[in-house]
């Protein structure tokens, strides 16, 4: 009962410290930066709290739903086992892949820049395929390409193919007919128009894709390794674990793999920042 | 008509080139183990035409061909009763019911949640950062735990399916409601305020309809995810029925028809949902006078 209350009063306590920040009106640059942090942090520890204190004051068995802090504890006495998934699975499945992927849907989109009459065949089915659950192929890739990380280097590839075809088709068509045409009253060829001009304007088409598929190939490998794996890897640990009734490993899997996502996501905005920094969404982010 | 038609065709043609690379490969792929039949059996390697007829009727092909999935799909859905375990309509519906109703649960969430973030600053500045980072985890991964501590606390079948797709799918819809909630701009805000309207007239009087557009282009979104949700969360529980297990049936016992049909059954499922959503979204919109969006 005394976890019970004071999760309840951690929890008011928090939200007022939030809601008292969020009204402060500081012109100070710093502090306000700083404030814009500590929110969403405040909030996360909030979260963590309560999860801790309600697993022991109901005492939920750890088999059901650890609590953070054996999670923890298991991450650190694990590091080994967490570094060999980690590579298998993210470091050869999901990066090649997920370079394949994006790289092949580029090319493509540049292809068929050139046929009005193959971007319209195209971008229905390339719209179409973005909406099946594509991760049903993972059994085939399996039987085809073997237990190792190439079938799920596959599946992530397919998966990040099409997002990449139709958005990088969109973005080549951004730019408007003016510049276009001012492109051509200065007589540039139809390749220092794409480097230029076109390929700029598509940017942040590209970077969104880029962002979406840098989720997509995470999951893409991890769900392809239930259908079959060698005996590491992440999606392998998940649910061996599982089955060994081991929740606080599993849950260490998923904490390591929600860190390499947000990780990889956030390179992926980070590029994205420094390279689109002309775009107006990344300008009002500065003020 | 005319923009309907310079659609069709360039989709057809390349559909058909497809098709064609499809059934090239299924040749390609299968002809190994033709071979390797001849060669045991001592007799001589096919020729040309036996070859590309034999390859086309394996019972476990390594890339079945075409109509050897359509008769499967056709054998399992319309010569089977709807109540056998053998029919796919039956696998079908169990996946859908699942997708539904986590599809509805997380619609319903999601709304709320953008409504909360749009009027309260704090929930703004402390819920929104989590939103957008609980995109970049594989949710997908948590899906087999969630489903085995569900049945461990005695939640079974239906439940828990649908709370991993209610998980999948709200995100898009708080995104994109709140972005939605957020559109009108400032002079129609100010114009409310001179007619000293309160906060739950501005809500559904412009903020509502002026995110009516987003919504439902979150809801294409969220419906197509949610069928993938529904179909990983029936991958751990054994194998007892719907899409997500046929394909791991199928992958068990190398039964490469089978699994095509299922992804072909789980392909078309989305279609439909997707196009489904469509008509509600430029129907919603005919209604309230704005002009449907061409897709």
């Amino acid at each position: 009962m005394g976890w019970l209350l004071f999760a309840l009063v951690f929890w008011i306590a928090a939200w007022a410290f939030n809601e008292w920040l969020v009204r402060q009106k500081i012109s100070n640059g710093a502090s306000a930066k700083a404030i814009n942090f500590a929110v969403p942090v405040i909030f996360g520890v909030t979260l963590l709290v309560i999860w801790e204190s309600v697993c022991r004051g109901l005492d939920i068995p750890s088999i059901l739903l650890p609590t953070p802090s054996t999670i923890w504890e298991r991450i650190l006495n694990s590091l080994p086992i967490l570094w060999a998934d980690f590579q298998q699975t993210f470091l050869k499945a999901v990066i090649a892949g997920y370079v394949l992927g994006c790289g092949s849907g580029f090319i493509v989109a540049l292809l068929i820049d050139r046929s009005p009459f193959l971007q319209r065949g195209l971008l229905p089915l390339g719209n179409f395929v973005s909406a099946l659950p594509i991760i049903g192929i993972a059994p085939i890739m399996v039987m085809w390409f073997g237990f190792d990380w190439q079938s799920k280097a596959a599946v992530v590839l397919i998966m990040t193919f099409f997002p990449m075809l139709v958005n990088t088709v969109q973005g080549l068509a951004a730019s408007n007919t003016m510049e276009r045409d001012l492109m051509g009253t200065y007589a540039s060829s139809w390749w220092q128009t794409l480097t230029k001009l076109r390929l700029p304007a598509a940017a942040p088409f590209i970077f969104n894709a880029l962002k979406i598929n840098s989720t997509l190939a995470l999951i893409g490998a991890i769900v392809a390794e239930f259908f079959g794996t060698p005996i590491v890897g992440m999606g392998f640990r998940i649910s061996a674990e599982m089955g060994r009734m081991n929740t606080d490993m599993v849950w260490a899997t998923i904490a390591v793999a929600a860190l390499a996502g947000s990780t990889f996501y956030g390179v992926v905005a980070l590029i994205e920042r420094a390279v689109t920094f002309w775009h107006p969404s990344m300008r009002l982010s500065r003020t | 008509m005319q923009a309907s038609t310079s659609k069709t065709i360039p989709v057809l043609t390349v559909i058909a080139v497809i098709v064609a690379i499809w059934y090239a490969c299924v040749v390609w792929m299968n002809a190994p183990f033709e071979y390797d039949k001849a060669e045991r059996a001592k007799t001589d390697p096919p020729n040309f035409s036996q070859l590309i007829s034999n390859t086309m009727a394996q019972e476990r092909p390594v890339l079945p061909a075409a109509h050897q999935v359509f008769a499967e799909i056709w054998d399992t859905t319309v010569n089977k009763n709807i109540t056998s375990k053998r029919s796919l309509i039956y696998h079908s519906w169990i996946t859908l019911s699942a997708t539904l109703l986590g599809f509805l649960i997380g619609t319903v969430l999601g709304i709320l949640l953008a409504v909360g973030i749009v009027h309260n600053r704090a929930m703004d500045r402390s819920v929104m950062p989590w939103v957008i980072a609980s995109q970049t985890i594989p949710i997908l991964a948590v899906a087999p735990m969630i489903i085995v501590t569900l049945n461990a606390v005695g939640l079974t079948g239906l439940i828990p399916k649908a709370l991993i797709s209610t998980y999948l799918s709200f995100f898009p819809v708080v995104v994109g409601m709140v972005k939605g909630l957020r559109s009108p701009d400032n002079s129609q805000l100010d114009l409310l305020h001179t007619w000293y309207a309160s906060k739950s007239q501005i809500f559904w009087k412009l903020r509502w309809p002026s995110s009516m557009p987003f919504l439902f282009t979150s809801l294409k979104v969220a419906v197509a995810i949610s069928l993938v949700g529904a179909i990983v969360g029936e991958l751990p529980t054994g194998a007892v029925a719907g899409l997500g297990a046929r394909l791991l049936a199928g992958s068990y016992y190398g039964q490469t028809i089978q699994i095509w049909s299922a992804l072909f059954m789980a392909a078309a499922l989305a279609a439909v949902l997707v196009m489904i959503v469509g008509f509600a979204h430029s129907y919603v919109l005919k209604r309230m006078g704005q002009k449907a969006e061409v897709y």
